[in-house]
């Protein structure tokens, strides 16, 4: 079959969103392992990063509005192109998170340590796995990959609960660790969003990959498998 | 999703009643079948749109609607069609009467040549014996306006109609369904031989009309079928494939021939 050309045109907004994505997950790489190895010298690449991020923004909501005025799409091109928009600014907030991190990080690692970190990089170790996650989905059309995703958000939510606690302790015991303890916090409140921000473009991937909006319990992912059950037992057999 | 158009004749699912419906309609010509069982319904001051890609057996449906059908040498038709309730194939149901009832208007603007604009907007009256200026003036003014052409001709309604620009001529054909005041309005691709600018105000129009007629209109541009109509079906080798909001069948197709077809894959 011939391609069309809004084939070409979804491609490559793929594309720039496949290496915006990119950029995310290596600022998130950057900012994390800068606090984990106590490398301050490494959160200049997280800018850097940002800096490319902001610039892919902007080419993706072009590439989006370039689409929807020259192609007129219209159902699952419609939704991808949607989708799109959305993913694209849920990733450039990602890029602002791990820039927070960064901040945050920087004034952490001024003076030493408050505690061995245990916690915090298996979250952020989660928030990467998530990140990936609904990029892979993004780029794979996985659904099953987009809920995994979806259902990690509660063991970040966990980890950041658990994060608050122990160093409000801290706090409470020792009035001279409230700064450290309140940067490590913040960036624990930054990975929380970090996952939010995945478990939104894993839901946009399922509203493009099955027309249902799943967001604050519109559609649940057991009526879409009932849905997609129905037509695969009747005709229609790609979401 | 057919099944509980066909069968809520009343309206109660908060929708405005069924106004035509066709049930289990087949189409022939001569012994080949253009038209294979289709049961589908037009709500009351909604549009509705057929798409498909040619061939596929809409405008032979269209013209099933009002018996224009069977005016082909050998066509023929089976199963049912009702308007308001009753069947247009009944037992001496006359043709005519019925195509007063379910005016229609065709790709290209066809105004009687003869004719001045006022005679063609008229000429539906004039033939069932209304001759009186008293009467027909005031239905002439008030299906140009319903047909958004009033003020573009109104100082020039003595003359011919196939004077005015394409996109006139087609309101104008519009005007002279509108005047016998049918219930029913069928478009056969209204606006595929018209300009941007003549096809949007045939869809500003057709927003308008709803108010007062139900509208069953082809096309094979789906944006306009996506921004004028409030259900559609999609037709395919004589099959209705799919039926349905024409919201819900733009953004989330339930067949994936549907969805093939709306996305340019095929047709």
């Amino acid at each position: 079959m011939m391609e069309r050309q809004i084939d070409s045109d979804i491609r490559e907004l793929k594309e720039l969103i496949l290496t915006m994505g990119g950029c995310v997950e290596k600022a998130i790489e950057e900012a994390t392992q800068a606090l984990i190895l106590r490398e301050p010298k490494r959160f200049a690449l997280v800018f850097e990063q940002e800096a490319k991020i902001n610039e892919l923004h902007i080419r993706v909501d072009d590439t989006c509005v370039r689409i929807i005025a020259k192609q007129g799409p219209l159902a699952a091109d419609l939704r991808w192109v949607i989708a799109s928009i959305k993913i694209n600014t849920d990733l450039e907030r990602m890029g602002d998170q791990a820039v927070n991190i960064a901040h945050n990080g920087a004034r952490y690692l001024t003076e030493p340590p408050l505690k061995p970190l245990i916690d915090l990089p298996r979250m952020a170790q989660q928030v990467r796995e998530m990140v990936r996650g609904c990029l892979d989905a993004f780029v794979r059309k996985d659904l099953a990959l987009a809920e995994q995703v979806i259902s990690k958000d509660d063991v970040v939510d966990g980890y950041k609960n658990e994060i608050f606690d122990e160093l409000r302790n801290y706090m409470i015991k020792d009035p001279l660790s409230v700064e450290r303890a309140l940067n490590l916090i913040l960036i624990a409140r930054n990975l929380e969003r970090l996952g939010d921000h995945s478990t939104n473009i894993a839901e946009d991937v399922i509203y493009a990959l099955t027309g249902r909006d799943i967001r604050h319990g519109h559609v649940s992912l057991d009526q879409i498998h009932a849905e997609l059950h129905s037509h695969t037992q009747g005709k229609k057999v790609t979401p | 999703m057919i099944a509980a158009v066909v069968t809520d004749q009343e309206g109660t699912d908060g929708r405005t009643p069924v106004e035509l419906e066709t049930r289990r309609l087949e189409a022939y010509f001569g012994a080949h079948r253009a038209l294979h069982g289709i049961s589908l319904a037009a709500r009351k001051n909604e549009l509705l749109a057929l798409i498909g890609p040619s061939g596929c057996g809409k405008s032979t449906f269209i013209r099933c609607l009002n018996r224009l059908h069977e005016e082909t040498p050998g066509a023929t038709t089976r199963g049912e069609v009702l308007l308001e309730g009753e069947p247009i194939y009944g037992k001496g149901v006359d043709p005519v009467q019925i195509r007063r009832r379910i005016g229609m208007v065709f790709q290209r603007p066809n105004p009687f040549p003869t004719l001045s604009i006022y005679e063609n907007v008229a000429s539906g009256l004039m033939l069932a014996g209304t001759r009186r200026r008293s009467l027909l003036d005031p239905v002439v003014e008030k299906s140009l306006r319903q047909a958004a052409l009033w003020d573009e001709v109104k100082d020039q309604l003595d003359r011919p109609g196939t004077r005015l620009s394409g996109g006139q001529q087609q309101r104008l054909c519009i005007a002279r369904a509108l005047a016998v005041n049918p219930p029913v309005l069928l478009m056969d691709e209204p606006t595929s031989a018209l300009d941007p600018v003549s096809t949007a105000r045939i869809e500003e129009l057709l927003v308008e009309l709803k108010r007062s007629v139900t509208v069953v209109m082809v096309t094979h541009n789906m944006q306009q079928a996506a921004r004028v109509s409030d259900q559609t079906a999609f037709f395919l080798m004589g099959e209705m494939v799919e039926s349905g909001a024409t919201d819900q069948l733009f953004t989330n197709p339930r067949d994936s021939r549907t969805e093939q077809y709306i996305t340019g894959r095929f047709g």
